[in-house]
């Protein structure tokens, strides 16, 4: 079938330091994953030896039965049968929007090319627009059409190079479902590379995330945000609480915020830090029970939910808590705050 | 193998020159004599540039940018003077000043022939640049001139240096205008010695220095392109830009365009129409005239094809790889451009008599010379016009399983299209005026329309000359207008 394996891959630019450290990454057939993590952090460099402009120094790609890149082995990208979409679409400016969507089927006689192209421009939402030239279309236009040019001859595997960067944030959600309806459409693996977390989350169904070179953690969205393999990962993927914390015992550590259940027993640790997530923390009155106290010093409202940083008697750092619906704080009022969930511990 | 083809004469000026030990050429080289040229030959060639700097750029940002009225016809005008060689137009200003003669006459003749080189890629720089770009320099509190200084200039600067080394390689490498102005430069120097006496070593000691200079002046325009990508970046493909406004400055901008054209175009067709109605007595010669324009448009054509065809690779190379051998693969395509015609013309006569003999005084042998001496002019339109293409539709198309060849018929020449086209026209409209090669390497019997101009003016029948030379600037004017027209 469609999946992607990714094993050992290194990869370094002249004599500097190597961009990939043995990049590991599996897809199953059918998936969208998301390559998530911080500019130079290899991503780009990672697609563009899956997709075949690179080659690496050791490491194989296979996908499905078949290997791509191995000791000794380089398959040229045109016969990968891997689709690309790249940043801002790149579009043949000298093809009409119809020809740039059947570029990729070759052996197809014309009455297919042509039953294929409508269905793609139709699948993205773009019926009718064959005639058009790329310039006279805007950017979330250019996009959805550089999507059906990839996925027009069947490819196996997709790979998505930042697609979404130059467009405006509302353009962005929409195209998003729609690219994730596109590619469940066709039943195509694909690999969406982006440093956007929010994007990540959202639209894809494994998220790897990448850290000088390496997979720092691949996994469901839900469980990578409720489950963060280190803090750096919870950090970056989220906004994240983080405290010191002694393991009590009967599985709680007890942090600046009181005792916190933990979400796994502690292996023999004795200390750590405790994570959380800002809507995990809730503002009470300052006389509740077992209520850590604190004072408000900044609200940042964004409409939907806001965020209220605390200090915290007797921890350094001010905390974020997320507090959803009506605010009835002030910056430089007392407040309690109460634990909900469980929480993770990092030695 | 294309660059391997224009380094063929170098091989043979290495070989002349040192045929009497390198101490005999030494002395040729060393000589004062040797040092004046180089200064007077130098000096020419910069002012030339310089000049040619100012009337092209300036042609090209008021003719694209600007809501100059009439820019179209404008820029079609400022190409036209390409169809006029540099030896009429030395010609025109002489028979109208003789006090012309030297140095202020030669630069004169020189840029007003020359100026289109520059123009010619900067005006399709400008047509590919992203108006946003200006428009955010706008948005940032630039008024138009610092926009134009700090956004735009940059970046029509590979097209600008482009434009400029050509020119420099034209003027070291004319012979026509600097013969007629009687300024002694480099190639006057050697055609006078090759004529003079049956020892080739001086001549080829001179080429040597000359060609030393060439390369000297290829490097600095290579320096001057830097490691900027020039691929556009920015969201999704270009949308036209709005044309500036030159409010009180229109009949500035009009006067100037006027007087350049004026004198770079009107002025020599004028003194040609002189002269053409002033030799009544004179016969003229029609089946002789057509048959003459007749093989002059076959051999351009032949010459043009050869030569963009051998062109495209080294373009290609140049344009997407910017290691050390696509560098060397480049500047060797060069090195045939600052050899004078008659330098390359008598390397290949050398090569035929010894290897080739059935080819000597043969139609093949004067195409291959129009090949080593224009491939410049060529690689440079297609180094320029593969550059528009940026690199990731390569990517695309390979992912869409093209193999790299068909991704270069598919994406790269089609994009490219304009620019090599342009190319192959401009290499045609050189071919048309080319002398010096074309007197040595002509077939007997044949004759072009420059050889026919040249011995007529030989002569000192200027009424006789006038209709070859005006059916030489209508036949190469049509090329040089479609090059005006074409819009990238």
């Amino acid at each position: 079938m469609n999946e992607l394996h990714v094993e050992g891959l290194t990869k370094s630019y002249g004599a500097s330091e190597p961009v990939l450290r043995g990049l590991e990454l599996a897809v199953p057939a059918g998936a969208l994953a998301a390559v998530l993590g911080p500019s130079g952090c290899g991503k780009t460099t990672m697609l563009r030896i899956v997709a075949g402009f690179l080659h690496a120094d050791a490491g194989t790609v296979r996908l499905g039965d078949r290997l791509l890149s191995g000791p000794g082995v380089h398959l040229p990208p045109e016969r990968r049968r891997i689709g690309i979409v790249p940043q801002e679409g790149a579009l043949f400016p000298h093809l009409s929007v119809a020809r740039n969507v059947a570029f990729g089927l070759t052996g197809a006689d014309r009455a297919e090319r042509r039953r294929v192209t409508e269905e793609m421009l139709e699948l993205v939402g773009l019926a009718g627009y064959g005639d058009r030239m790329p310039h006279e279309l805007s950017g979330g236009q250019q996009q959805r059409i550089a999507l059906a040019r990839a996925l027009a001859p069947r490819p196996q595997l997709v790979l998505l190079d930042e697609p979404f960067n130059a467009l405006d944030s509302a353009l962005r959600a929409g195209l998003r479902a729609d690219v994730r309806a596109a590619l469940h459409a066709t039943g195509a693996t694909a690999v969406l590379v982006t440093h956007d977390q929010q994007e990540a989350l959202s639209t894809a169904d494994l998220v790897a995330v990448v850290r000088d070179g390496r997979v720092a953690q691949c996994d469901t969205p839900q469980h990578l945000y409720g489950r963060p393999a280190d803090p750096w990962v919870a950090g970056f993927v989220g906004d994240a609480v983080l405290l010191p914390g002694t393991v009590e015992g009967k599985g709680t550590a007890l942090t600046a915020l009181g005792a916190v259940p933990l979400a796994t027993p502690p292996n023999g640790t004795r200390t750590g830090t405790v994570l959380l997530r800002p809507e995990q923390l809730r503002l009470t009155a300052t006389d509740s029970e077992g209520a850590a106290r604190g004072t408000v010093t900044d609200i940042c409202y964004y409409g939907h939910d806001a965020m209220v940083t605390v200090t915290v008697d007797g921890h350094d750092t001010p905390v974020g808590i997320r507090v959803a619906g009506p605010l009835s704080v002030r910056p430089g009022q007392e407040t309690g705050i109460r634990v909900v969930g469980e929480a993770g511990l990092h030695p | 193998m294309a660059a391997l083809f224009a380094l063929l004469p170098l091989g043979y000026l290495a070989v002349r020159a040192l045929e009497r030990g390198p101490a005999y050429a030494w002395d040729v080289v060393a000589d004062q004599r040797t040092l004046d040229l180089l200064g007077r030959s130098l000096g020419l060639t910069a002012v030339v540039v310089a000049a040619c700097l100012v009337l092209g750029v300036s042609m090209a940002w008021l003719t694209v940018r600007t809501a100059l009225p009439g820019a179209r016809a404008w820029s079609v005008l400022a190409t036209l003077p390409l169809a006029v060689p540099s030896y009429v137009a030395a010609f025109a200003w002489l028979s109208y000043e003789p006090d012309l003669a030297g140095f202020g006459g030669a630069a004169l003749a020189l840029t007003l022939v020359s100026f289109p080189y520059v123009h010619l890629p900067v005006a399709a720089a400008l047509r590919g640049i992203d108006p946003a770009q200006e428009e955010a320099a706008r948005s940032l509190g630039h008024g138009p001139l610092r926009t134009f200084l700090r956004v735009t200039l940059p970046q029509l600067r590979p097209a600008a240096a482009g434009g400029a080394l050509l020119v420099a390689l034209y003027v070291l490498s004319d012979f026509g205008a600097v013969s007629l102005m009687r300024y002694d430069t480099f190639t006057r120097a050697i055609h006078t010695s090759y004529r003079a006496s049956f020892d080739r070593t001086p001549a080829a000691a001179l080429s040597v220095v000359l060609v030393v200079m060439t390369i000297a002046l290829v490097a600095a325009e290579a320096r001057t392109r830097g490691r900027a990508g020039h691929a556009r970046t920015g969201a999704g493909t270009a949308r036209p830009p709005v044309p500036l406004a030159l409010g009180r400055w229109r009949p500035l901008a009009l006067l100037w365009c006027g007087a350049v054209v004026a004198v770079s175009v009107a002025f020599p067709l004028g003194t040609l129409a002189y002269w053409l109605t002033a030799g009544s007595s004179a016969t003229w010669d029609l089946g002789g005239l057509a048959e003459t324009a007749w093989a002059t448009l076959g051999v351009a054509a032949a010459g043009a094809g050869l030569t963009t065809l051998l062109a495209l690779p080294v373009g290609v190379i140049a344009a997407r790889h910017k290691g050390r051998g696509a560098r060397l693969l480049e500047q060797a395509a060069y090195a045939g451009h600052a050899l004078p015609g008659i330098t390359v013309a008598l390397a290949l006569v050398f090569f035929a008599v010894r290897y080739a003999y059935p080819l000597y005084q043969q139609l093949p042998l004067l195409v291959c010379a129009y090949a080593v001496l224009f491939l410049p002019v060529a690689v440079a339109a297609t180094r320029a016009a593969v550059l528009q293409a940026p690199p990731v539709l390569d990517d695309v198309a390979r992912s869409l399983g093209r193999r790299p060849w068909q991704v270069l018929r598919e994406v790269t020449v089609p994009l490219a299209a304009p620019g090599v086209a342009a190319g192959a026209a401009l290499t045609f409209v050189v071919c048309m005026k080319e002398l010096p090669a074309t007197l040595l390497l002509r077939p007997t019997g044949m004759d072009t329309l420059a050889t026919r101009l040249w011995t007529e003016t030989g002569a000192g029948s200027f009424a006789a000359a006038a209709p070859y030379a005006a059916a030489l600037i209508l036949l190469a004017a049509v090329p040089s207008y479609l090059l005006g027209r074409h819009r990238t």
